[in-house]
């Protein structure tokens, strides 16, 4: 009786582990940091594998992964049952997705926002927010009536130093007083402590908000206090109908589309992809028109600009925050210089967290 | 009209029993949820528990994420079976994985056999210093500790984020809020080549003996059994209560802070933000769901863990949220206070009696 049990128990173990063999459908892994419902960062990657989904491309995802020792082991299972390519979207995965990547050379895997590829199934992407963050800061310096620009950041690294110093400049030009004061929160997603430092900015004489946080906390109460704001990652105009001016979207659809066929045609190949307005992975939600027409006009252009590459965010003379040139007169400054920005430019408040 | 009465007589494998019984309802529980959500329940629910330990790879990670959960929960037992109410075993592993974690940075160029023993050594002793503070303030100041232990919890993790943001983050890091990875002689010696089990699951079965031994065969083990019953006795009896509050914190934030470093040194490899999902938190089901005892912990601690790898396959395999699993553990939690309350006190339904109209 014994021995029946074990042997029907291995026959069906065995007949488990072939029918997953079998099944050699082309399958897409997607790992998210947030739940999918955020509103913001998560969401917007979600939306993106819909659209891979809507190419006839199954996929699967696992929400609210935690950046630590589980990390791996959720990749992991994703890489073993069957899943061709893994889009791990958020930098605390770095590490994990190299490991795995390493294990399961056959699997492709995506990293966004990070910049190791240790094995040549390892990708890497990124968005060029700083280049919405230019416009965001045109239309601040245009319709802020205190010269107070509030920031609500997240973490000290180069990319949100980058959209802190794009926009800065972005408002110093239309207006030289601009003044840019910032609350660092250390998350991306807390609704209770992104709408305090909201609130604290609001209080210091802010009436334009921005955040480099996920959560739809920050628009609500600009809205509350009848001040402007601008949403982050997704369209969030329907939370803050009156203070959004526009929302920096993230775009990942395209990209996850054609990076889903190329592995499924074998074209896919190791690359590290930095996208912006051009390409359409940075978009801009619809001007509000309660900026004026005028107003939505410069901006439309200057969005052109840059996405045409006749304006660049960082074009000299810019000067850290004692005075010290950083990029001369007429000079771009060039992606390895963006990618490790751990300064401010002069005009904005405080110092950087260390 | 109802009336509550306590029983009297309680048999001890009804009691031992329980637990099992809690585990067969919460299976039941699930079946139907699944079954509701649409799924076919046995399938489901072989997803949840079964495919995750069908490999090595999974009984592996089963106890890669049960060795955490039963280090803190035995350590939790001795404070709870002595009436002690440390909700705070989450802080004493994040001090205890900062101390670790300082301590394997500044040996970060030595490689010797010495590295990882005061690594560990350095995380336990930043577990026990972390719990003495609420056993202080609780024998000298009369302050909760219940209170006292869980908003610890809140200055260990701002000091972690603290740290990794500013003074410990890696210098080539980019300023991410993360420290470099640990030396390899500051790692846990991996058990086999692929796998991510480490040794660290020794120092948890260790830890475990002791702490049988502690419990069942000595004088401390005697006392803190006694308080836990009875206060007062205890107090008749003469035992000194003030320096056995202050020993049972200590030994739980000890073991919270092996398992802290145990975790850094051994799958993250590094410090940053997140190094504990809450698994002091979630080690409180844990110790009372193995009925406080060792070997109960044992089995607790990975029934606890194989919900959570449940929750990943079930939202691979199903596509269900991610909260099934805590659902899973809340309900194996409820079940099993349900089961107790019906365990202790029996309910009498009596009639209406002519003059309460």
């Amino acid at each position: 009786m014994y021995k029946l049990f074990l042997r029907s128990l291995i026959s069906v173990l065995f007949l488990l582990g072939f029918s997953i063999n079998a099944n050699a459908d082309f399958k897409v892994g997607f790992v998210y940091v947030g739940p999918t419902g955020d509103h913001g960062w998560t969401y917007q990657h979600d939306e993106g594998r819909k659209a891979v989904e809507a190419a006839g491309i199954k996929t699967t995802y696992v929400e609210s992964v935690p950046e630590g020792a589980d990390a791996e082991r959720v990749i992991r299972q994703l890489a073993q049952s069957g899943h061709d390519l893994i889009f791990t979207t958020s930098f605390g995965y770095m590490d994990p997705t190299n490991k795995v990547a390493k294990d399961f050379p056959n699997v492709k895997f995506e990293h966004a926002t990070g910049y190791k590829r240790e094995h040549s199934n390892v990708s890497t992407y990124s968005a060029r927010f700083y280049e919405g963050r230019t416009l965001l800061g045109h239309m601040a310096g245009k319709m802020t009536k205190t010269n107070t620009i509030g920031y609500i950041a997240s973490f000290p690294i180069p990319e949100v130093i980058r959209g802190i110093n794009a926009m800065t400049l972005a408002a110093q030009k239309v207006n030289p007083d601009i003044k840019t004061k910032i609350v660092w929160v250390f998350t991306w997603y807390d609704p209770g402590k992104e709408s305090e430092a909201a609130q604290a900015l609001i209080d210091q004489g802010a009436d334009v908000i921005m955040q480099h946080t996920d959560s739809t906390a920050p628009v609500q109460v600009a809205e509350k206090a009848g001040v402007w704001s601008f949403g982050q990652a997704s369209d969030m105009q329907r939370f803050a109908p009156k203070s959004i001016l526009t929302s920096i979207i993230d775009d990942w659809a395209p990209y996850y589309v054609e990076r889903s066929i190329a592995a499924r045609d074998g074209t896919w190949k190791q690359q590290d992809t930095w996208h912006g307005l051009k390409e359409g992975m940075v978009a801009m939600a619809p001007y509000n028109s309660a900026m004026g027409s005028d107003l939505v006009k410069e901006v439309e252009q200057l969005q052109k600009d840059l996405a045409s590459g006749k304006a660049h965010s960082f074009t000299g003379p810019i000067y850290d925050q004692k005075g010290n040139i950083l990029v001369a007169e007429g000079a771009v400054a060039d992606d390895g210089m963006l990618a490790g920005m751990n300064v401010y430019v002069k005009g904005v408040e405080g110092d950087i967290p260390q | 009209m109802i009336k509550i009465e306590k029983r009297n007589d309680v048999s001890r494998s009804i009691y031992l029993l329980t637990p099992v019984l809690a585990i067969f309802l919460t299976l039941f529980g699930g079946g139907i949820i699944f079954y509701i959500l649409g799924f076919n329940p046995i399938e489901a629910l072989k997803f949840f528990f079964i495919t995750p330990i069908s490999d090595l790879y999974g009984l592996s990670e089963l106890l890669v994420k049960a060795t955490p959960l039963c280090l803190i929960a035995i350590g939790l037992s001795f404070c709870f079976k002595s009436n002690n109410w440390n909700i705070g075993a989450e802080g004493q592993l994040i001090f205890g994985g900062i101390v670790g974690g300082g301590v394997a940075l500044l040996l970060y160029n030595h490689n010797g056999f010495y590295v990882l023993p005061i690594i560990i050594l350095s995380g336990a002793i930043g577990g026990m210093i972390f719990a003495i503070i609420p056993a202080i303030l609780k024998t000298f100041f009369n302050t909760n500790e219940i209170l006292v232990s869980l908003m610890l919890v809140y200055v260990a993790k701002l000091l972690l984020d603290y740290l990794v943001v500013g003074p410990w983050s890696n210098p080539e890091g980019f300023n991410f809020p993360e420290t470099r990875q640990f030396s390899e002689s500051a790692r846990m010696p991996i058990l086999f080549d692929g796998l991510r089990i480490h040794s660290g699951i020794f120092i948890t079965l260790i830890t475990v003996f002791l702490s049988w031994l502690i419990l069942y065969k000595t004088y401390l083990g005697f006392q803190i059994k006694v308080s836990g019953l009875s206060l007062k006795t205890a107090k008749y009896a003469g035992y000194k209560g003030k320096t056995m509050i202050i020993i049972v914190f200590m030994i739980s934030g000890a073991c919270a802070g092996l398992a802290g470093v145990g975790e850094i040194t051994g799958p993250i490899g590094q410090l940053h933000r997140n190094i504990s999902p809450d698994y002091g938190f979630t080690a409180i089901i844990v110790a009372f769901l193995g009925r406080l005892n060792p070997v109960g912990i044992i089995f607790a601690s990975l029934i606890v863990a194989l919900t959570y790898l449940g929750a990943e396959t079930a939202q691979i395999f199903l596509q269900v949220p991610k909260y099934t699993g805590q659902v899973f553990q809340g309900m194996i939690l409820f079940f099993l206070l349900g089961s107790d309350y019906l365990l202790f006190f029996k309910i009498k339904f009596l009639g209406l009696k002519k003059n309460e109209l």
